[in-house]
């Protein structure tokens, strides 16, 4: 018998059903020598059921409404609260630093034990395009906050909202016509995604930055997050991203049209 | 992240921030607050990733934001005019209450990871990611957690106990 081998981690390890399954036999030889260690693996055993059992009811319970309108991505005031905490930290440049050092010094003081959230971290865009498409493409209820039918509306919104006149590719002669768009919180700013869907059902989202400070452009470029194609390209201070759970080949034939509209302009 | 998987994991949200606060209107607030700040920060979501994961790694860095915030002295309301019904059957009330109160008396990080694994089933090296500690400091957390636990259950004074 290898009792000297049988580890605390082991014993809770046993209670967790996290053990290789040929170590049980070698756990139950131990216990059968070691009455107080299987007294007490026993005790935790019933524990993890006690407590399994006495929140099993919160399961059941039905879901407060706020919670439940929390499931929907909220509304248009909400999401809009980060970036202009942001940008009014940004205004007084001093603050944002001080802040910045302190969340640092908190970090730095209170040790390992609790990761920081990240510190204004900026997201490239391929990825922020293809996170908001994963989010609000299988939507069903609201896929988009102002509809085609408003068109207009929905222009005139985003234009003024982003500073500068956007409009919506047409992207008809490719079988995909517009849903609508909406407005949600960039790295610094607000930015536009328009959507579309085919006969089938299929959508396809336009995302578009205007936060490139560096006014640099670049090619076509494409991107794969989890079953996300991105095509995105860079034009002075605006990023375009146009994403699908499309093939990469029918994605670019239409990241094509829409960068031409777009130059056309 | 869409709506439907969303919605699937408030109850579970719920479950373990009601088993950590021991009160069901602070554990609702967590929840709430955890949602709003997942909606705020999808961008640091990766798409297809454990969804469950990082909701609990959000709830776990608010929380731990909450116990560092000072604490306002205040004054508590006679529980008796705001009872609320919690469980259909009450006969199992005197137990309940015991472990609810006995889980209150471990100290914050013990009854986290006793919690993560006993109510949520979480692995081991999956609690020492979420919580970016060391897979030796859950094994001692835990460890402690349940021992202190067995003793307020039994009615004993947990001893302090000398390890090596």
């Amino acid at each position: 018998m290898s009792n000297h081998l049988i580890s605390e981690t082991d014993l809770h390890a046993y209670v967790d059903g996290a053990l290789p399954a040929a170590r049980y036999v070698e756990l139950e030889n131990y216990f059968s020598v070691q009455a107080d260690d299987a007294e007490r693996v026993r005790a935790y055993l019933v524990q993890n059921q006690a407590v399994k059992a006495v929140f099993r009811a919160v399961l059941d319970e039905p879901l407060p409404e706020n919670l439940h309108a929390l499931a929907s991505p909220p509304a248009r005031a909400m999401l809009a609260r980060p970036f202009l905490a942001r940008w009014s930290l940004q205004r007084s440049a001093a603050g944002f630093v001080i802040a910045l050092l302190g969340g640092v010094a908190g970090w730095l003081a209170h040790g390992q034990d609790s990761p920081p959230e990240s510190v204004a971290r900026l997201t490239p865009l391929p990825r922020q395009a293809a996170v908001a498409h994963a989010v609000f493409s299988p939507d069903v209820r609201r896929p988009v906050e102002v509809d085609a039918e408003h068109e207009d509306q929905l222009v005139a919104w985003l234009s003024k909202r982003l500073g500068t006149p956007v409009h919506p590719p047409r992207l008809g002669e490719l079988g995909y016509e517009l849903i609508g768009g909406r407005l949600l919180p960039g790295n610094t700013g607000p930015v536009a995604q328009f959507m579309y869907h085919d006969g089938s059902g299929q959508r396809l989202t336009l995302y578009l930055s205007t936060e490139n400070a560096s006014n640099q452009e670049s090619a076509f470029r494409f991107a794969r997050e989890g079953k996300v194609n991105v095509f995105y390209w860079i034009d002075g201070k605006f990023g375009y991203a146009l994403s699908a759970s499309i093939d990469k080949d029918e994605l670019a034939r239409v990241a094509k049209v829409v960068y031409e509209q777009i130059e056309r302009k | 992240m869409d709506s439907s998987a969303l919605l699937a994991e408030i109850p579970r949200l719920r479950r373990y921030a009601r088993a950590l606060l021991g009160d069901r209107a602070a554990a609702d607030d967590l929840v709430q607050d955890t949602l709003e700040r997942a909606w705020r920060q999808l961008m640091q979501w990766q798409v297809g990733s454990d969804l469950r994961a990082w909701l609990f790694s959000i709830m776990h860095n608010l929380w731990v934001d909450q116990l560092r915030r000072p604490v306002l002295p205040t004054q508590a309301i006679d529980g008796e005019d705001f009872e609320v019904p919690t469980r259909p059957t009450q006969a199992d009330e005197r137990e309940v209450k015991d472990l609810e109160s006995a889980l209150c008396l471990l100290p914050d990080e013990q009854r986290e990871v006793v919690l993560l694994v006993a109510l949520e089933e979480m692995s081991y090296t999956a609690i020492s990611a979420m919580l970016g500690i060391p897979a030796g400091t859950v094994m001692s957390r835990l460890s402690r957690g349940r021992e202190r636990l067995r003793l307020i259950m039994d009615g004993q004074q947990p001893r302090l106990k000398v390890v090596r």
